[in-house]
């Protein structure tokens, strides 16, 4: 025993000189002669004598906020615990960090890590830069932006997408319009706007069309249900925080043991803990659910008080006047309409590649359980036609008469409870002007041809500037998680188009590497900050983030940056208002305790309370409630007042905007193709579908450079073994997996649970390019396509044929 | 501190999420390719191509997070030609770094792999149950960190009462060899100790 306790404290002194090393920027080498490590040496224990716990969190962009208690002795962190606070009882739990969290020092500690501001030297895209003070980078920053100001206007200057650092009140990098940049921006003259996000851009801008909002159930409701089928809804993964959803959902099940049924390509960790998968072709959910709304229709089961009631365009008698006949969703499910198809199981099973007998089973089952939860996911909406097959999964709840009830849902992705805070206020943007989030590699290569009806331009018919400067803040967008990448480096690469480019991150990412000016931003953990909760169904909670370490190197926070740089542009004053970064935290809750009155009064009250919970005092969430009890009373926000399944506003758009050869925007939610999906003639040549999915190992790409997850969660294609018996590829073969638009190479997991004719990629994989151009970490924007949805114009990440071949 | 701790698992909620794997580490901070603890997938069915463009499967999958049983029979102890590897008055099974040796034969023998070679230090390493934590009144850090919930800890007796027997399922080994302290409720989809119809599919990760 006593030879275990020795061999734990030489552990930790051992621990100390690594953190120590590791802190010097991994070139101090661990070795004779190293003042550091004998001087920790020499007094084992005395680390850890000194050793304080400090609160803080992981608020990446995974949907959740989880807490952190960091161990730091001598400013260096030693240790990750999590949430142990209380008896862990539901409703006041713990809010335990996932596997991402957990690893955090690896990430604070990491050897990419930026240490001082740096300026390109050579082409763009080759990363190579040359050391800087930060005033000669803030200098070079002020200027251009004077220049280009200029030449081209507030309109030129973009916040790119970017989501590494969401979760903070003050280090806030999304939405663009609440981070410190956009106040830099507005207090200046503006920015061009961009509109959806890279998660949600087909289901967060077509569910307003049919139910004025998109909005759905909490998780915790299914206590409640009869049934729960999940569309491409995987909280597993998506939401893998100890205190949110996956736990608020094994929590309601295991209440009470309803039945979760599945439907996704893969059998996906929330199916490893269903009770039924039913796996479906990639974009070819709406016609699944037409067939279902065939047999709900054909054997009596939909609710025809609820559809008078609450819809309009399900039938022929309830459709907006001066619209054809034949053009509501039952006419359109019944053959009756323009394509004369009728959509019965057996006309979608070809199709979606599932059994007759399973629709049909499934249909009844639906139908006949009372309530129902239906909910989606977004990987379902991820595809060129996303935006009719998430309406077809909202009809489908419609069509049942579950909307508005407990125990059943919308259709769409689950609500939470949530606390009030305000936001660090940022001002008003004086350019109204507004692209797509997935449109902004147009907007540098022809952003003044783009209109209003072609492009999806809003505030202006036609864009008044291309893009000139970027900021970056804190995102990998810029190359790695923006589709087709060898398009997007193309494009980036010229530096007449847009003429610079400023990155402000921590590690040298596949972006940073295309940066004109990068510059070292602080880790979070070298911050004082606060997050509030997001997907979590019964506890909303704030964390308050007191700083763990001093920043390492030379990195900056980005509110220091932008004061920095208003000074520079002449509105310091404005930016500041006289105030640091630490009396907006003040402010911040001063301002929030009006509405949250048990805030503490101080910082340093936060920084001792560290996190506060607040139970939901009334009863799961349930979504449009109010329009459910009294229509008349509560409308909802769409033309009607009521849930349009044929949407009046869709028809005039469809009938309007100016689309591609072969797309539609139907005003009800038909089932159409994708121009590289299952029924797609490029198939002859690309005969596998891509799928990309969030990994355990990465929030996106956040933690794709720490070795303790590629150890435990490897990035690997997934093949089924159909078609790796067809390509004699086995278990862990480097594999190629290419298209016309670019190549990676991976290893290849050969797994039943993903359906054969369909691979998976997990998204995120830092891009890492040979001399050939060919990717070499499994990146999978290597082989999506930047060809916009017809109507939100958003990313169609899961639509990409691929061949596979040993490499 | 408990005078016969266990782990249970629940496989019927466990997600396979691995922050077990990765709380171990850095509690313990694990050299690279060290796992004290390791989360196996066990998957396995076929699947059938319809003539009328349609599949069908049986397919199935689910995870099992195991460290360090302390067993009752440790065949690691019994194996160990310098008595390095011993277990305690709790009956948790420890490494004595001072007389280890660094032979394997723990390792070979144990058929879980708890046992794993430290190469920085020359000696076998494995899961201490987080005794300090323990003495200190608080769970192990695996346990501490589950997200589902999962993975619990107790007195041997307690989850006795609370879970039943053990279930033999694969890709456990036989619990006869080494009888350890561990209980494990299946899922549904849960397989026979010993089943043909799967197998362990990510080994790359364990």
């Amino acid at each position: 025993m006593q030879n275990s306790q020795i061999s734990q404290l030489n552990e930790v002194s051992r621990r100390t000189a690594l953190k120590l090393c590791a802190t010097l920027g991994g070139l101090a080498v661990l070795g004779s002669g190293s003042g550091i490590l004998r001087a920790a040496a020499a007094s084992p224990g005395a680390g850890s004598a000194a050793e304080r716990i400090v609160t803080t969190s992981c608020h990446v962009n995974c949907g959740s906020r989880c807490v952190l208690r960091a161990h730091v002795a001598n400013d260096i962190i030693t240790r990750i615990e999590t949430d142990d606070s209380g008896t862990d009882e539901y409703g006041m739990h713990q809010v335990r960090a996932c596997l991402r969290g957990r690893s955090m020092r690896k990430r604070v500690y990491a050897p990419e890590r930026l240490k001082y501001p740096m300026i390109r030297v050579g082409k763009r895209g080759e990363a190579n830069f040359k050391r800087v003070s930060w005033d000669e980078a803030l200098d070079a920053i002020a200027a251009k932006m004077k220049d280009i100001k200029q030449r081209f206007g507030s309109e030129a200057f973009y916040l790119n997408y970017c989501t590494g650092n969401l979760g903070g009140m003050v280090s806030k990098s999304w939405p663009p319009a609440q981070t410190p940049v956009a106040r830099l921006m507005n207090c200046w003259g503006g920015y061009l706007n961009h509109y959806g996000t890279y998660s949600t851009a087909q289901i967060s801008g077509t569910m307003p069309y049919v139910y004025g909002a998109n909005l759905g159930n909490a998780i915790s409701d299914i206590v409640n249900s009869k049934l729960v089928v999940m569309f491409g809804n995987n909280p597993a993964s998506t939401r893998m925080s100890g205190g949110g959803i996956i736990h608020d959902l094994l929590v309601a099940r295991g209440k009470s043991g309803v039945r979760l049924v599945v439907v996704d390509p893969t059998y996906t960790d929330t199916a490893a803990v269903a009770d039924e998968w039913i796996p479906i072709r990639p974009g070819t959910d709406a016609a699944f659910c037409a067939a279902i709304a065939h047999v709900l229709i054909a054997e009596g089961m939909v609710d025809q008080k609820f559809l008078d009631t609450y819809c309009v365009g399900f039938d022929e008698a309830h459709m907006p006047a001066g619209i054809p006949a034949n053009s509501s969703y039952q006419a359109y499910v019944l053959g009756q309409g323009p394509d004369g198809l009728v959509k019965t199981p057996a006309w979608a099973s070809p199709i979606c590649g599932i059994p007759v007998e399973t629709i049909v089973r499934l249909a009844r089952q639906i139908g006949q359980s009372k309530p129902c939860c239906i909910s989606q996911g977004w990987g379902v909406q991820r595809h060129a036609n996303g935006e009719d097959a998430c309406r077809a999964i909202a009809t489908l709840a419609a069509l049942t008469g579950n909307v508005g009830i407990a125990g059943g849902n919308t259709g769409a992705r689950e609500g939470a409870f949530t606390i009030p805070f305000t936001l660090f206020p940022t001002l008003t943007n004086p350019v109204k002007d507004s692209i797509s989030v997935f449109m902004w590699t147009d907007a540098i290569t022809r952003g003044t041809d783009m209109t209003a009806l072609r492009d999806g331009v809003r505030g202006r018919d036609q864009l008044k500037a291309p893009i000139k400067f970027i900021w970056n803040y804190a995102g990998n967008a810029l190359i790695n998680q923006h589709s087709d990448i060898n398009r997007t480096a193309e494009i980036l690469r010229d530096d007449s188009k847009c003429e610079m480019i400023v990155v402000h991150e921590n590690f040298m990412t596949p972006s940073a590497r295309f940066a004109d000016i990068l510059l070292p931003g602080t880790i979070n953990l070298e911050e004082n900050d606060f997050t509030v909760s997001e997907a979590a169904s019964e506890m909303a909670y704030a964390i308050f983030e007191q700083k763990v370490i001093e920043p390492l190197f030379e990195s900056r926070d980005i509110y220091t940056v932008c004061a920095d740089v208003a000074k520079r542009l002449g509105v310091g004053e404005q930016f500041t208002e006289g105030r640091t970064r630490e009396q907006w935290l003040q402010y911040l809750l001063d301002q929030s305790r009006p509405g949250l009155p048990d805030l503490p009064a101080t910082l340093e009250e936060a920084w001792k309370l560290g996190v506060l919970k607040v139970k939901n005092p009334g009863p799961p969430y349930v979504a449009f409630k109010t329009f459910r009890d009294d229509p008349v009373a509560n409308p909802l926000a769409t033309p009607s007042g009521k849930i349009e399944i044929f949407s009046k506003k869709l028809w005039d758009i469809g009938h309007s905007w100016e689309l591609p050869a072969g797309e539609r925007i139907p005003a009800v939610p038909e089932f159409t193709e994708e121009p590289e999906g299952y029924l797609s003639p490029l198939r002859s040549k690309f005969p596998l579908q891509l799928v990309t999915f969030h990994y355990k190992q990465r929030t996106h790409s956040t933690y794709g450079n720490v070795p303790w997850l590629k150890e435990v969660a490897p990035q690997e294609l997934w093949i089924n073994p159909i078609d790796a018996d067809t390509r004699s590829i086995r278990h862990g073969d480097p594999v190629r997996v290419f298209n016309d638009r670019g190549t990676s190479v991976i290893a290849a997991k050969v797994t039943p649970r993903v359906m054969p004719g369909v691979v998976l990629l997990p998204e995120g994989a830092w891009y890492a390019p040979d001399g050939a151009g060919h990717d070499h970490a499994g990146s999978a924007n290597m082989l999506t396509s930047q060809h916009p949805s017809p109507l939100t114009k958003g990313n169609p990440q899961h639509s990409s044929l691929v061949e596979v071949a040993r490499a | 501190m408990l005078k016969h701790p266990a782990f249970h698992i629940d496989v019927g909620t466990c997600t396979g999420c691995k922050t077990c794997m990765i709380a171990c580490k850095d509690k313990n901070d694990l050299a690279d390719g060290v796992k004290w603890r390791r989360v196996s997938e066990y998957a396995g069915g076929g699947w059938v191509k319809r003539t009328d463009g349609t599949v069908t499967q049986d397919v199935f999958a689910y995870y099992i997070s195991v460290s360090c049983n302390h067993c009752e029979d440790p065949i690691c102890v019994s194996v160990c030609p310098t008595t390095a590897m011993h277990k305690d008055e709790s009956g948790i099974v420890l490494v004595d770094t001072t007389k280890c040796i660094g032979c394997h034969y723990c390792e070979w023998a144990c058929p879980y792999r708890a046992p794993q070679y430290n190469a920085a230090a020359g000696v076998m390493s494995k899961c201490n149950f987080c005794i300090d934590y323990q003495r200190e009144g608080k769970p192990p850090a695996c346990v501490a960190a589950c997200p589902t919930r999962s993975l619990t800890f107790g007195e041997y007796d307690d989850l006795k009462k609370r879970f039943g027997e053990s279930a033999l399922m694969a890709p456990l080994p036989d619990p006869s060899i080494t009888k350890p302290n561990l209980f494990v409720t299946p899922g549904r989809t849960a397989k026979p100790m010993g089943s043909g119809n799967g197998s362990i599919s990510n080994p790359e990760e364990v």
